[in-house]
């Protein structure tokens, strides 16, 4: 088995991981957690493709797909936090 | 000469929403902030229409290219429109124009409007963005920003509920994008390219680009919320504020059943099988089933509504049988397929902004939607329940509206191409609807017991007036235009059936040739 076939194995094995957890994790963290998973699984297929041409372009597709999952992850804990604090304020638990 | 002016209308309905979301964030809110927004949103309508004009006056069915930079495919990016996104931008940019006027009016609050404004001008970016992209990945860029400006504008209301609904949403989105760009990646790995025109005549039937088209399918319908992914859209639409709701349901999720045309039938159709097109089909009649049966059931105006949306994208989910069949044996009947979904999209948006605006105003007056305390509301909010009756009108099918036409041309295609089973799903959900939309107004009418009267919201005082807040004239004034435009989108057919583009086959890649 060459090295990207296995690289690129090894990136659906994590996105088919980020599925699972984000179907089956019982709490909010875990299933942003669980989707930065498969991102990163996506984007690991994604430099595996790249590898044995040398080829740039999908480079700056995971570079462009980093900044996405940085900025989803972060309105993602923000609305979490915000409903924290929603609820400590009513007195009810999360 | 006009596929050049043509083409350099492209990069204007993309950069000119996107620096209005960045003077909007500037500009203090407020009347300044109002007069700009109504003024960008009717530039991009002009420009849109101006579009529609030019590919309608005889442009080739192929449509017209942008090269941004000179670069050109495959390494540049490539702005793309024809017959189907031109119609489809001008969709977007009609209803955005309608729901900016009624923005400016809804959002009292400052702050509120302040954070409105930037986001919408970013949706309404990423839609037009992604219905020009020529390639694979700037679709994947359209469909993020689309969706985390969605789920920003979801969150607005600020309430728990609200916040928790933009989280269901916001996961549910970002797995269908990922979904979505794991396919693009397989793709790029078979072939080499993300260019769509490239891309449609290099995909060969094989198990890769079954694969890719697979997830592809399954990150789209996620985002279209086809039964059984449709679990976000009830809480996400219900619990949004009314004009974004109404963009939600009108606008956003046709933009990712758009894509899954585009792949299915224009870029992938090698890649396709009967039965795969059966099972689309089968999933569309379900959702018109069940998603009609929730909205019987339901108690809140905004949730009836929000269902409706499942149901009524069941229909659109008919057009791959539909095209299927003549696609896998040889006849005609494509092209005419295609249009009838176009006309569907196009009426059901109309008629669902309209009954999502005018259930924000009643909303907005009573301070609830909760059905049961509605009795007699029409005799309080007469021009608000006129919308959403007339609006109920198309979405039943009843003539002269729009959806009668729309579902006039499917049933015509599901008897000519012999599938008469979906000749039932289509009359059987055009019942249902008439039943969620005539309890509706049954409540409405209906002066017994009501709590709005006597010692309600609406006792009148001495003087004349009552404890209800004023409703602007502006609000109910959009929702009954939308509503009456649905209606009139009945008599506009032939125009609109007559876009080139429209009428594939032979449009564009490999479509067409079984």
């Amino acid at each position: 088995m060459t090295q990207d076939m296995l690289y690129s194995i090894c990136g659906l094995l994590l996105f088919g991981i980020g599925l699972y957890r984000l179907i089956a994790a019982p709490r909010i963290l875990l299933k942003v957690l669980a989707v930065n998973i498969q991102g990163v699984g996506v984007f690991m297929l994604l430099v595996a493709t790249a590898y044995p041409h040398s080829d740039p372009v999908p480079h700056a597709m995971v570079l462009t797909g980093i900044v996405v999952a940085v900025a989803a992850t972060a309105l993602a804990l923000s609305l979490y936090c915000r409903i924290h604090e929603l609820q400590a304020g009513s007195g009810t638990e999360p | 000469m006009s596929s050049l002016q043509l083409a350099s209308l492209l990069p204007w309905l993309v950069s000119l929403p996107l620096l209005a979301a960045i003077v909007s964030f500037v500009l203090p809110g407020g009347r300044s902030c109002r007069w700009f927004c109504s003024a960008a949103a009717a530039i991009h309508l002009s420009i849109s229409m101006a579009l529609l004009l030019l590919i309608k006056r005889g442009m080739d069915a192929g449509g017209a290219v942008y090269n941004i930079g000179g670069w050109g495919a495959p390494l540049g990016i490539d702005l793309h429109v024809d017959g189907f996104s031109a119609l489809m931008i001008m969709l977007t940019n009609g209803i955005a124009f309608i729901l900016t006027l009624y923005g400016a009016a809804y959002f009292t609050d400052t702050r509120k409007q302040a954070r409105f404004w930037p986001l919408w001008w970013l949706l309404i970016t990423a839609l037009n963005c992604l219905y020009l992209a020529a390639d694979a990945f700037n679709i994947y860029v359209a469909l993020e920003i689309m969706g985390l400006a969605s789920v920003a504008l979801v969150a607005l209301q600020g309430t728990v509920v609200a916040l928790r609904a933009a989280l269901r949403y916001l996961l549910a989105g970002l797995l269908g994008s990922l979904c979505y760009l794991l396919g693009v990646a397989l793709l790029y790995r078979s072939y080499g390219v993300l260019d769509l025109a490239a891309l449609g005549q290099r995909v060969l039937s094989e198990p890769l680009s079954w694969a890719a088209l697979g997830v592809i399918t399954v990150g789209l319908l996620l985002k279209t919320a086809l039964l059984p992914l449709h679990f976000w859209l009830p809480s996400a639409h219900a619990s949004a504020p009314a004009p974004v709701s109404a963009a939600l349901s009108a606008l956003v999720v046709k933009a990712s059943f758009y894509l899954l045309v585009v792949f299915w039938l224009e870029v992938m159709p090698s890649a396709t099988s009967y039965h795969g097109l059966q099972l689309l089909g089968a999933l569309g009649a379900a959702a018109i089933v069940v998603g009609s049966l929730q909205a019987i059931r339901a108690q809140r105006l905004k949730l009836i509504v929000a269902y409706s949306t499942v149901a009524q994208l069941g229909y659109l989910f008919l057009l791959f049988p539909l095209v299927g069949e003549p696609l896998h044996s040889g006849n005609s009947l494509g092209g005419a397929a295609i249009s009838a979904i176009i006309y569907f999209i196009i009426a059901h948006a109309f008629a669902k902004a309209a009954m999502f605006l005018s259930v924000g105003n009643i909303q907005h007056v009573v301070g609830h939607d909760k059905l049961t305390g509605l009795n007699a509301i029409a005799r309080y909010m007469p021009l608000s329940l006129a919308a959403f009756a007339i609006a109920g009108v198309s979405l039943i099918g009843l003539p002269p509206s729009g959806g009668f036409i729309a579902k006039w041309l499917l049933l015509n295609l599901a008897i000519d191409s012999g599938q008469w089973w979906w000749a039932v799903a289509i009359l059987g959900g055009g019942l249902l609807a008439a039943v969620y939309v005539f309890r509706v107004i049954n409540f409405a009418f209906n002066d017994a017991d009501s709590q709005l009267g006597a010692d309600g919201l609406f006792n009148t005082q001495g003087d004349g007036s009552t404890a209800a807040p004023r409703l602007p004239r502006m609000l109910s004034a959009c929702a009954f235009t939308l509503a009456v435009v649905a209606i009139v989108l009945g008599f506009t057919a032939p125009w609109l059936l007559s876009v080139p583009g429209v009428s594939f086959p032979g449009a564009a890649g490999s479509w067409g040739q079984p």
